[in-house]
């Protein structure tokens, strides 16, 4: 192995400063291996092979596979299906990140101006964090059934007709954004509540004196420009994590009723593994990926720029 | 310029009694020092009067009106924090405008976006940036009104944080220990600018410090506060050098003032180590003699005998630290420079009008010279 032998000859002979730096360079080369291999092996090449695949015709089984250039995109383009995913899946952001980042600021700031059972409520709202997703979607499906779920029957009590919430699909996808923000809420409060404990105390104290009354006031001039960097993170990891939906829609709907819960990685995966298209599935999650990457990029390059880091 | 009058406050923490009857009363315009070891309370008791927190029992007024129901923010005292307490997301010019912006504008003007176009908004804010620069430029921050707080060295965050406190005009001023997080150097600067800020707007002030230099060296009367409690409250001249706890004589000084335990025969010659020492006091019974450094001298008619141990060189002075072999007690003699220096054995003499008795409970007795002999 000749790459072995290099940093092992420049430590023992650092006969100029410039060879010694250049030894010292590879043999970080030498050290970041492991972790670069691993890389390029589980990450960078099934990526470009999914890149590549994504302009192919290529299906499971095939016998040969023909470059189509961008034949998949203008299919992904006219087909009714994965437009209607792309639009779910939109929707489906749009609520829960919002609303499980905003009811999680709510609850991080009553939590924190509790005086007691602090620890409860944050083992409370975590939980579904730590439960098996699919498991926790068995639930709802009990929950939530038309006919035996408890919430119909409460409905029912005071006199109102629930929907078929899983099954109608006017209420599918709001059902299903109301388990995503329950699933999401937990995570993004303990993230706000390691937020908030960050705020030195002295800053309250301070604005108190200088002549700050209301509650309202307090959290613009100090919490909320304090939970600068907090909310950045958790707005980028909260949308990345909802653009990910499946597992719910996977146990609970399968896109039904008529296409109605439709996600883009349900899609990705019904084209891939359930129809064999493995390039048309591959140009969806480049979709998905540029999505992905698109919000990233939006999130560290403008909305960084006017967060300021104490 | 209003006066603050500090009544029976009483304050506990759990089972924790941090404050226990304190009173005070700050003379409207005066600088007053709070002085006291780490944990005696007096950050308790100046977070008390600001409004940061509640006693539990005890009267706090300010400008003769008690703010025992107010808030924080309603009884317009300005208080600079150890910690600063700057918002590091606004710029210089904003933090300091925050009082102002707080009190001037009302609700509807302070809206995000839409107030600066609310009525009457953009003539306050004009005044407020005024007003906010003529108190940075006062403190010398005059070029630095959009940096942020990160961007500042630790003497200029000082500042911004005093700039925020003058740029109102309070009723009074409370400082929490202001200068703790600065270097040596720059402290003994901001210790005459504070002195000069306290001059020029003849504000009354309340300063917490546990550095007993910045309490005489600022002050214009000095509180003592030991455990919770307030033991004397003097010029800095009487605090030093007539103390009337046995406790203060021990904290304000340094090096240590010499405590030497001593005892009251019954005609009430005062005897250490049994040795009559020409000083009487009309009771009777364990005593504690109190002597500064420099008040103490080599002196080979001296009554007392001590054995010299180890000289350390101050530059403007010496210390000579020594013993009483009869009982151990440490002593030590601040001395002019070059001095003679006794080695072994030697007399004691002190300045028999200088000596401080104090009873078996640390308070100050009274002391008689014996005309009869001399020490």
């Amino acid at each position: 192995m000749p790459e072995a032998a290099l940093p092992a000859r420049a430590l023992r002979a650092p006969a100029s400063q410039a060879r010694g730096a250049r030894g010292e360079a590879l043999a970080g080369l030498f050290l970041t291996l492991p972790a670069g291999i691993s890389y390029v092996l589980l990450l960078l090449l099934p990526t470009i092979a999914a890149v590549l695949l994504a302009f192919t015709d290529y299906e499971l089984g095939a016998p040969d596979v023909r470059w189509i250039g961008i034949e998949n995109f203008r299919e992904l383009v006219d087909d009714r299906g994965f437009v209607i995913s792309l639009r779910n899946t939109i929707v489906y952001v749009g609520i829960v990140a919002p609303a499980s980042i905003a009811g999680a600021l709510v609850l991080a700031l009553l939590i924190e101006a509790t005086t007691r059972g602090k620890a409860l409520f944050r083992a409370v709202f975590f939980l579904p964090v730590v439960s098996l997703p699919v498991g926790m979607a068995t639930a709802w499906q009990y929950l939530l059934h038309p006919t035996i779920g408890p919430v119909n029957a409460f409905l029912r009590d005071v006199g109102v007709a629930g929907p078929a919430w899983l099954t109608s699909s006017d209420t599918v996808l709001l059902s299903l954004a109301f388990i995503g923000i329950w699933e999401a809420i937990g995570f993004n409060l303990v993230l706000f509540l390691a937020g908030l404990t960050a705020i030195p105390r002295e800053l309250h104290q301070a604005a108190e004196v200088d002549g700050v009354r209301s509650a309202w006031e307090r959290f613009r001039l100090v919490t909320w420009p304090l939970l600068g960097p907090t909310t950045l993170f958790v707005v980028t990891i909260t949308m990345i994590r909802s653009v990910r939906v499946f597992d719910s829609v996977a146990v609970l709907t399968q896109g039904g009723p008529n296409r109605a819960s439709e996600v883009l990685l349900y899609t990705m995966y019904t084209e891939g593994f359930t129809f064999f298209r493995l390039g048309y599935s591959a140009a969806i999650t480049l979709v998905f990926l540029v999505i992905v990457l698109g919000l990233m990029l939006l999130q560290t390059k403008v909305l960084d720029r006017r967060v300021h880091y104490g | 310029m209003a006066g603050i009058a500090i009544s029976n406050v009483c304050k506990s923490f759990g089972s924790f009694e941090a404050l226990r009857g304190v009173s005070l009363e700050v003379q409207p315009g005066e600088f007053v020092a709070l002085v006291g070891p780490s944990g005696c309370g007096k950050t308790t008791l100046m977070r008390i009067v600001a409004g940061i927190e509640r006693q539990d029992a005890g009267r706090i007024s300010i400008g003769g009106r008690d703010v025992g129901q107010l808030r924080a923010a309603d009884r317009d005292v300005a208080m600079v924090f150890q910690s600063y307490a700057l918002y590091p997301h606004l710029t210089v010019a904003q933090n300091i405008a925050v009082p102002l912006v707080m009190r001037r504008l009302d609700n509807l003007q302070r809206l995000p976006l839409l107030g600066r176009w609310w009525p009457g908004s953009r003539a306050a804010r004009q005044a407020i940036h005024e007003d906010a620069a003529k108190a940075a430029a006062a403190l010398g921050l005059g070029s630095m009104l959009d940096r942020r707080p990160a961007q500042l060295s630790g003497g200029q965050r000082q500042r911004v944080a005093l700039a925020r406190a003058i740029v109102r005009h309070p009723k009074a001023f409370l400082m929490d220990e202001p200068l703790s997080n600065l270097d040596a150097a720059l402290r003994v600067q901001t210790r005459r600018e504070i002195v000069d800020i306290h001059r020029r707007a003849g504000a009354t002030t309340l300063y917490v410090t546990h550095d007993q230099a910045e309490a005489l060296t600022m002050a214009d009367r000095v509180a003592v506060m030991l455990a919770g409690e307030i033991l004397q409250v003097d010029t800095p001249d009487r605090v030093y050098s007539d103390p009337q706890d046995l406790r203060v004589a021990g904290f304000i000084g340094s090096p240590r003032i010499n405590t030497l335990p001593a005892e009251a025969r019954g005609d009430g010659a005062v005897e250490v180590a049994g040795v009559p020492v020409g000083l009487g006091t009309p009771d009777c019974g364990p005593l504690t003699l109190a002597i500064r450094p420099e008040d103490l001298r080599p002196d080979p008619g001296g009554r007392l005998e001590a054995v010299a141990e180890h000289v350390e060189f101050l530059g403007e002075s010496l210390l000579l630290h020594g013993r009483l072999p009869q009982t151990g007690t440490a002593v030590t003699l601040r001395l002019p420079p070059g001095s003679q220096m006794p080695s072994g054995s030697f007399r004691l003499g002190f300045a028999a009008e200088r000596a401080l008795l104090f009873d078996a409970a640390g308070r100050r007795a009274t002391l008689r010279l014996a005309v009869h002999a001399h020490a």
